[in-house]
């Protein structure tokens, strides 16, 4: 399963890698979404699947699920929330007032 | 108690106070007579050390500054630093009397030019005296730094900025070489005393460092003191008042180069390589000043010229000298030492004469209006002081007795001439080129002489082209010049005064194995026999009053040098090149597309990692631990990547953002089989949301298409893509097959006896971990007030239109 877990993580990095190349602000964003997909992937593969049952306690299981891996990725996920909602509301904030989405037509004057 | 550490100081502590003192009195008072006591009393102090000093005593003081560091601002007097601290006080004294005359008080910001004026004063006296070496380089820098403000004193022309900005550049990357050099020294030696290191010449030798410590030092010395090809700085800084040009650019700044060259002889001296790059530098610079000097129209281009040649004179001398070294004792060192001997006589009487005629000049700019030779002519009855004083200093630039000049010359013959009959340092080969390059140079610098008597004071007078009507200078603007003038004779009668009590004591600090020897004994007289050296300046004197004659004839072959080999014209050219090619190459990388900075950031962040775990051999594959893959897991991953696949192929923005929606989704249903209940939770909600807010987003931007198309194919895009893939999955493997010790997390499972919680995910968020939640949840609120101030926020009111 680990195995198969990197490989689809890997898969993850290369296309949010890919949107993010491109040129439209929502692509990027979605890449750098995905790409976030990918890393609490990561994060919980590494910590070992399957090892045990749920990290509650009071059942009868006899071993755990390592939960400080879950814990980071809790933590990992409300933080990529509230940048990705930045990030959104600034695309669109961009798109108001400069009126594309064309992150080469973003660039600054030839003097900078 | 020695008060020697303070009175370096004063001209520092003085500078303060000028302000005030300009505040108050101007203009009833000019500043420089308050400034002018500094000097005076310093140059008082310091005669009061002669008799000591000639006996052979040394004066060392040290004051702590960073002791912890080893570094102390520790004074050394001797025989070099005391003659090296009179010219610097006496001009110096000098130069801020003929000042106060030459710089109106009404017009001139005369506190600024007597701070800096100070500020160099202090620096010069610091320089010379330090024997530890940083503070010798703080020094250092100090006389580069004043210098630049005074050569840029009048800021508003703006060739006095370009000569300023261009001796800086030169001198500071001279300064920071050295500071490598001395940096390699202490390296070598343990200790930043010039005086430890003298004693340790014999552990230095053998060190690979000592030849890159040389040179290093050498370029900091030859920028400094103008030798070629750093010389081009000089004429440039010309555009400075002539004060100035009088004090730094003549008697006393770029001597500091010779003043490190000769206090680093006992280091250096007696290797092949020192004999070579400082005399056959000095020997270049001197043919290349005296003969460039003599095609200047400018009288202070032309004296600019001529110091550059002088220096390098001097500058040979000393690396002729340094052959003393390789002898250790006996008397072929002390043929040798007169070399040494030489330099500084005739730094001394260079000091003298070139000061009083660049004051000259001075005057004859200030009287007439004009420093063109082609516009002057015939001032000998106007001026006739100033005439005089030319002749003196002149007629000892070119050598001739009855001046000092003379004797400094013969002793310059006489050394050349010795250095032909060495037999050490390849210099059987080479060595006849040293008499015959100082010879054509001596005879050009004879001409240059003459041109600058006779072009300026004899033949027609010519009151239209000037801008004033000529007349002889106040009284105290030609003080200075007479006193220096006199100065000039009475060295000629009496040379051997100034051998006992100056020259001898600084042969003995650059040549220290000589004092063990009983010192140098050398009779300096006018008049030596019918020798070479006296045959050489009488060969000097015939061609050069024949090539002065038909100066008109031969001037034009000057014209054929092509004006693109100059090393002016190399220094812009480099300066321009700098600039146009780091624009262009910048320009190149710094695209200002997002996309390219983050190709780069890609491939760099694929090349580090990547390499890294291919060069130690990091990759290590074990499933052997590896759980087991059922139906739903392979299904859900399936899903994953259908999903993600459909954002990338995808022409709508609706359909990317739902596979984004439903990425989230099986990411959540992974979380479920994991047995992660909570992030499943979060995940489920986190997702439902974000896509909310890119569906509103849409919502609210009606002018955008939904299609946005293909993406459009980049192969480096496709390539760096799966180059992270794959670095990602590469390295997730290898972390995943190798365990190095086992988790902490059976701590957390006694999360019920520690923290009273079931629930161990949670009691690491808000018991164990807590710090990370509460800063999480400042990430959350500032996230929202960003969202906030976005929306809300409208300063530069552009969208109201």
């Amino acid at each position: 399963m680990e195995t198969l877990m990197s490989i689809l993580v890997g898969l993850l990095f290369s296309i949010g890698t890919y949107l993010i190349l491109s040129k439209t602000l929502l692509r990027i964003v979605l890449g750098a979404s995905i790409i976030s997909h990918g890393v609490n992937l990561l994060i919980l593969t590494m910590g070992g699947l399957k090892k045990g049952g749920l990290p509650l306690l009071g059942g009868n299981n006899l071993s755990y699920t390592d939960a400080l891996p879950q814990a980071l990725i809790l933590t990992a996920i409300v933080i990529n929330f509230a940048v990705t909602a930045l990030f959104l509301v600034l695309c669109y904030r961009t798109y108001q007032v400069v009126g594309t989405d064309d992150s080469e037509q973003l660039r600054g004057n030839e003097d900078e | 108690m020695n008060w020697l550490p303070i009175m370096i100081l004063i001209p520092f502590i003085f500078a303060i106070f000028v302000p005030l003192i300009y505040k108050l009195l101007t203009p009833r008072i000019h500043t420089g007579w308050f400034v002018l006591f500094v000097p005076l009393t310093l140059f008082i102090y310091l005669l009061r050390y002669i008799p000591a000093i000639a006996k052979g005593k040394t004066i060392h003081n040290t004051v702590p500054w960073i002791p912890s560091a080893g570094i102390n601002y520790t004074t050394y007097l001797d025989g070099l630093g005391l003659i090296f601290g009179l010219l610097i006080t006496g001009v110096g004294a000098l130069v801020i009397l003929y000042s106060i005359y030459y710089m109106s008080k009404h017009r001139e910001a005369l506190h600024n030019f007597y701070v800096y004026l100070l500020l160099f004063m202090g620096a010069m006296l610091g320089l010379v005296f330090s024997d530890n070496i940083l503070v010798l380089y703080v020094f250092w820098e100090l006389t580069s730094i004043s210098s630049f403000l005074l050569i840029a004193y009048w800021s508003q022309r703006k060739k006095s900025r370009q000569g300023a900005l261009k001796s800086m550049l030169i001198t500071i990357f001279g300064g920071l070489a050295m500071l490598a050099g001395f940096i390699m020294l202490s390296m070598m030696t343990n200790t930043y005393s010039i005086r430890e290191m003298i004693t340790q010449v014999d552990i230095m030798t053998a060190n690979s460092l000592f030849l890159p410590a040389m040179i290093l030092i050498l370029i900091g010395a030859f920028t400094k003191s103008a030798q070629f090809p750093f010389s081009t700085w000089l004429p440039d800084a010309m555009e400075a008042p002539t004060p100035i040009s009088a004090y730094l650019h003549s008697a006393t700044m770029v001597k500091a180069g010779i003043y490190l060259v000769a206090r680093f002889t006992p280091v250096f001296g007696g290797s092949s390589e020192w004999f070579w790059i400082v005399s056959g530098v000095g020997m270049i610079t001197l043919l290349y000043g005296s003969v460039n000097a003599v095609k200047q129209t400018d009288l202070k281009a032309l004296l600019a010229y001529s110091t550059i040649s002088q220096l390098g004179l001097i500058m040979s001398l000393l690396g002729l000298g340094s052959a003393a070294m390789y002898f250790g004792h006996g008397d072929e060192s002390t043929m040798y030492a007169v070399a040494v001997l030489a330099a500084i006589f005739h730094l001394i009487n260079h000091s003298t004469f070139k000061g009083s005629l660049f004051m000259v000049v001075g005057i004859i700019d200030h009287e007439t209006g004009t420093r063109d030779i082609r516009k002057l002519g015939g001032l000998m009855h106007l001026m006739p002081i100033s005439f005089t004083l030319t002749i003196i200093g002149s007629f000892s630039m070119a050598g001739l007795p009855p001046f000092n000049g003379f004797l400094s010359k013969e002793l310059f013959f006489t050394g050349v001439l010795q250095a032909a009959h060495l037999n050490v340092f390849n210099m059987e080969t080479f060595g006849m080129l040293f008499p015959v390059i100082a010879w054509v140079a001596s005879v050009f610098t004879f001409i240059y002489c003459m041109i600058l008597v006779f072009k300026t004071f004899t033949g027609k007078y010519q009151p239209k082209r000037l801008e004033k009507e000529a007349h002889e200078a106040p009284i105290g603007m030609l003080i200075p010049p007479i006193i220096l003038a006199s100065l000039v004779i009475a060295i000629f009668f009496f040379p051997n005064v100034v051998s006992k009590y100056l020259l001898q004591p600084a042969v003995v600090a650059i040549l220290p194995d000589f004092a063990q020897n009983g010192g140098a004994h050398v009779q300096i007289s006018a008049w030596h026999g019918w020798n070479t050296e006296l045959f050489m300046t009488i060969g000097v004197v015939a061609l050069g009053v024949f090539m002065f004659i038909f100066l008109k004839k031969w001037i034009r072959i000057y014209g054929i040098f092509p004006q693109a080999l100059t090393l002016d014209h190399l220094y812009n050219q480099g300066i321009e090149k700098i600039e146009s090619i780091s624009y262009r190459l910048t320009n190149r990388y710094m695209t200002g597309s997002i996309r390219d900075y983050l190709v780069y950031i890609f491939t760099f962040m694929i090349l580090m990692l990547g390499g890294a775990i291919w060069l130690l051999n990091g990759i290590s594959f074990d499933s052997s631990n590896d759980a087991p893959i059922n139906m739903y897991e392979g299904g859900l991953v399936a899903g994953m990547v259908i999903a993600a696949c459909t954002v990338l192929f995808s022409k709508s923005r609706m359909t990317s953002l739902i596979a984004v929606g439903a990425l989230g989704y099986l990411v959540s249903m992974l979380f479920v089989i994991f047995r992660a209940p909570d992030l499943a939770l979060t995940q489920l909600v986190v997702e439902t949301v974000t896509t909310a807010l890119f569906l509103l987003c849409f919502y609210h931007l009606p002018e955008l298409s939904k299609n946005i198309g293909r993406m459009r194919f980049k192969a480096t895009n496709l390539i760096v893509s799966i180059g992270v893939g794959m670095v990602v999955t590469i390295m997730a493997l290898s972390a995943n097959g190798t365990r190095l010790f086992e988790p902490i997390s059976s701590y957390f499972e006694d999360s019920y006896e520690l923290a009273g919680a079931k629930n161990i995910v949670n009691a690491i968020l808000v018991d164990f971990r807590g710090f990370d939640t509460m800063l999480e949840i400042s990430v959350l609120c500032i996230a929202g007030l960003g969202v906030y101030t976005l929306i809300k926020l409208r300063l530069t009111g552009r969208d109201k239109e």
